[in-house]
């Protein structure tokens, strides 16, 4: 029983126009491959390393294809075709191509059974890996059953080994998620950094070796605290299925995952990124990852009170995007923010309206759910207040994921004390409200219960003006977060290719149909 | 613990020649800070703390409370008095606007004195990936009641967002013939967006274009001075608006169109 009114109906026929909406993306998305996926393929194969001017192998293998064939027969095809061929292996093929001395010769096209004849002894040892992986996550779950929002803090120093000091200082003080925060610019590389790194501007680079020198270190926590600390990074940008790949290897937990986002605010182009996601997703979801989505970012530069629909709309779309990716709801980390401006009569009881109508409309979904930033404004003392009013929302409407706010927000790249307050400000507020929630109902009709149900409305309206259009062209009219991006324009354009008929990616066959039994 | 009750205050008339922090009395000195040490949250790091506070120059410092964040490190809230004040009569700032103008002064004030548009391009640059400021300036909606320059009349608007490389600008404010460029620095680590600015200023320099443009930053941590020194035209910090911003470059193109004239 809805406690806003929401009416269930309503909610189902938005759910309806939004997966007309993905259905439609996704006949696109089928026919289209990018550079990044291929070069996810290779990496799933077990390819890894960089060349002697630090260019990753995967990149490299890829290249090959572009220069001295048709990319639109993708890598899989490539590859099977020259290991049959020579009758060798798969490291002996990519040894030539980083040396340059394969031969490039005309490709007669093997069968898809053949292609995944030749490449499932590389790529089942990465399979089995992330399952492996997956199994250790569900058995350090099992340590502590956590019955309150997850506390999430960020670490951005730029050198991973700073960021693991902060992150078990962190830990130990109760964070239950450590994000590393990505030195800025990450997203618009074409290709992963290799390697530790110690240099980063307002984040540290994601590589593989960061990922798993953070997961050692949070594992040691982990077992020291008796709690399983989650570890999060960013499947998005250029290379979001290349990370998505990197971090189901390594176990990290929950991935940022979302093009609407990259698309508007990285600028990168809507068809590569639209593709991208899609196999990032079927990673994702194989390797049991929570996505976290974007949409709390449209608020950053829209009116949180005038455009909080928005956000519901794609809150909506984010859910078909990811059940076509074969993902089960609980690991679809849909993003909400608490961004009303903090003069606004009444704002409260709106931000509470929109925070308990995602949680009724995706009763499934750990939401993500993040703190005020806008209007955040470097005076330290009203910002403690302001993320105090965030966290009993956060706390009594169940949210799942609880990003802390910083009172520094605004003023610097967090203090270890500031991270500190943050988490008992959340525990004091977790404890002494812990049952208000399941205590309190609204007025009928009241200011919470219209609120919610004028953004359901407007939402629905929305993604049915959506339909109308295709999301491609919608978003070139700017419907989110008032930015308009051309459907051509963006990062990583060219990178984007229709699929030749004998077009071959057995991984993510492999994936989409192990994910069809447990769904 | 508590305040020193003991210790008198000798005279409790505002003098501008030694302004000290106000507590609740004049001339108190009172200060209220918090700092982390990365030691143990014990006896010997409560002397830590003291002996910290009595670095800044505080004297009768109280450690109201020390913190276990981690193991070996402690957070202490500290209190203290402050007896070497500032003569206030000595500072003098760099105020880029004295009197701001409305939205519809400025729109006044272009009709009048401009043929045609004054050219925008503003950005977030480098490695700051926020918008907040840049946005707050120059879309149409502003930020707290204050409308954006997107929403002027004569004025036209380029926001180019965030990450964009200084040779970028640049180049876009050239091919757009701009009269104006607006930099946005938000948030910084280790005083990367300094680095930043002057890589700005000397990229103009050698593509002899510095006096194309008027130049201004603004940011959380940009005042006017440190604007000036970095060789910019004008800096905004905190709690500035549109209407200061375009107040400055409106009467500052104004200037120089007259300087040019005589």
């Amino acid at each position: 029983m809805s406690k806003l009114g929401l009416s269930q109906d309503k909610i189902n026929q938005a759910r309806q126009e939004a997966k007309i909406v993905a259905d439609h993306t996704q006949a696109f998305i089928d026919k289209h491959t990018t550079d990044s996926v291929e070069r996810t393929i290779v990496r799933l194969l077990g390819v890894d390393g960089i060349n002697e001017f630090d260019i990753p192998i995967p990149n490299l293998v890829v290249d090959f294809l572009k220069h001295h064939h048709d990319p639109s027969i993708g890598i899989a095809q490539m590859l099977a075709y020259y290991i049959k061929k020579h009758n060798t292996t798969l490291d002996d093929i990519v040894a030539k191509i980083t040396k340059e001395t394969l031969p490039p010769q005309t490709i007669e096209p093997l069968s898809k059974e053949e292609v995944k004849k030749q490449l499932f002894p590389y790529y089942e040892k990465q399979m089995k890996a992330i399952v492996a992986q997956r199994a250790t996550r569900d058995k350090f779950k099992q340590m502590h059953k956590l019955d309150r929002p997850m506390l999430y803090v960020i670490v951005a120093t730029g050198n991973i080994y700073e960021d693991v000091t902060q992150a078990k200082a962190a830990a130990k003080q109760g964070a239950d998620v450590i994000a590393v925060i990505r030195t800025t610019g990450q997203s618009l590389l074409d290709y992963v950094p290799y390697g530790p790194t110690t240099e980063g501007f307002g984040g540290t680079y994601a590589t593989q070796e960061n990922f798993r020198i953070m997961r050692k270190a949070l594992d040691e926590v982990s077992i020291q605290e008796q709690r399983y600390i989650h570890l999060v990074n960013y499947a998005s940008g250029l290379c979001m299925p290349e990370i998505a790949a990197m971090g189901a290897i390594e176990r990290l937990d929950m991935m940022l995952n979302d093009s609407l986002y990259g698309i508007l605010f990285r600028d990168i182009n809507m068809e590569r990124t639209f593709i991208d996601q899609y196999f990032s997703r079927v990673i994702s979801a194989y390797a049991s990852i929570t996505i976290n989505t974007g949409e709390d970012n449209y608020l950053t530069t829209s009116d949180a009170l005038q455009e909080a629909h928005t956000v519901l709309a794609s809150q909506f779309i984010n859910e078909q995007f990811a059940l076509r990716a074969k993902m089960p709801p609980h690991l679809m980390g849909l993003g909400h923010a608490f961004e009303i401006d903090p003069t606004i009569e009444d704002g409260f009881l709106y931000e509470y309206a929109q925070a308990l109508m995602a949680r009724e409309i995706f009763p499934e979904a750990p939401l993500k759910y993040m703190p005020p930033t806008k209007h955040m404004t470097g005076d330290i003392f009203k910002g403690y207040a302001q993320n105090t009013l965030f966290n009993i929302i956060t706390s009594t409407t169940n949210q799942s994921i609880h990003l802390l706010g910083m009172l520094t927000e605004a003023v610097h790249t967090p203090f270890m004390s500031d991270r500190y307050l943050a988490i008992e400000n959340a525990k004091m507020i977790n404890q002494t409200m812990k049952h208000f929630g399941d205590e309190i109902t609204f007025k009928k009709d009241g200011k919470i219960q219209s609120r919610a149900q004028n953004v359901l409305h407007d939402a629905h309206k929305l993604i049915k003006d959506i339909n109308k259009d295709g999301l491609f062209d919608s978003l070139s009219k700017g419907v989110f977060a008032g930015i308009k991006r051309k459907k051509d324009g963006g990062k990583g354009r060219l990178g984007v290719y229709q699929k030749d008929p004998s077009y071959a990616n057995p991984i993510i066959d492999d994936m989409l149909d192990s994910l069809k039994e447990v769904n | 613990m508590g305040y020193n009750l003991d210790n008198k205050i000798k005279d409790t008339n505002k003098n501008n020649k030694n302004i000290l922090p106000y507590g609740d009395t004049m001339n108190d000195g009172k200060v209220q800070l918090s700092f982390t040490l990365p030691v143990k949250n014990d006896e010997k790091g409560y002397q830590a703390a003291l002996k910290t506070a009595q670095n800044m120059t505080l004297e009768n410092v109280m450690i109201a409370d020390s913190i276990t964040l981690e193991e070996e490190f402690t957070m202490y809230i500290a209190y203290g008095t402050l007896t070497n004040g500032v003569n206030y009569d000595d500072i003098h700032v760099e105020e880029a606007v004295k009197h701001t103008l409305s939205k519809d002064e400025i729109e006044e004030k272009i009709k009048l004195h401009f043929d045609k548009p004054i050219v925008v391009v503003g950005a977030s640059t480098g490695t700051d990936a926020h918008t907040v400021g840049i946005d707050a300036i120059m879309n149409m909606k502003g930020f707290a009641g204050h409308y954006g320059l997107e929403r002027y009349k004569g004025i036209d608007t380029y926001n180019l967002g965030s990450q964009v490389e200084n040779e970028d600008l640049v180049q876009f404010a050239k091919d757009k013939n701009a009269d104006v460029l607006l930099i946005s620095q938000t948030v910084t680590q280790k005083d990367v967006h300094i680095k930043n600015l002057i890589h700005l200023i000397e990229l103009l320099e050698a593509e002899q274009m510095r006096k194309d443009f008027l130049v201004i930053i603004g940011g959380a941590r940009i005042t006017g001075s440190l604007a000036k020194e970095l060789g910019f035209d004008a800096g905004f910090g905190p709690k500035k608006f549109a209407e200061d911003v375009a107040t400055f470059f409106v009467e500052e193109l104004i200037n120089q169109k007259s300087i040019k004239n005589q």
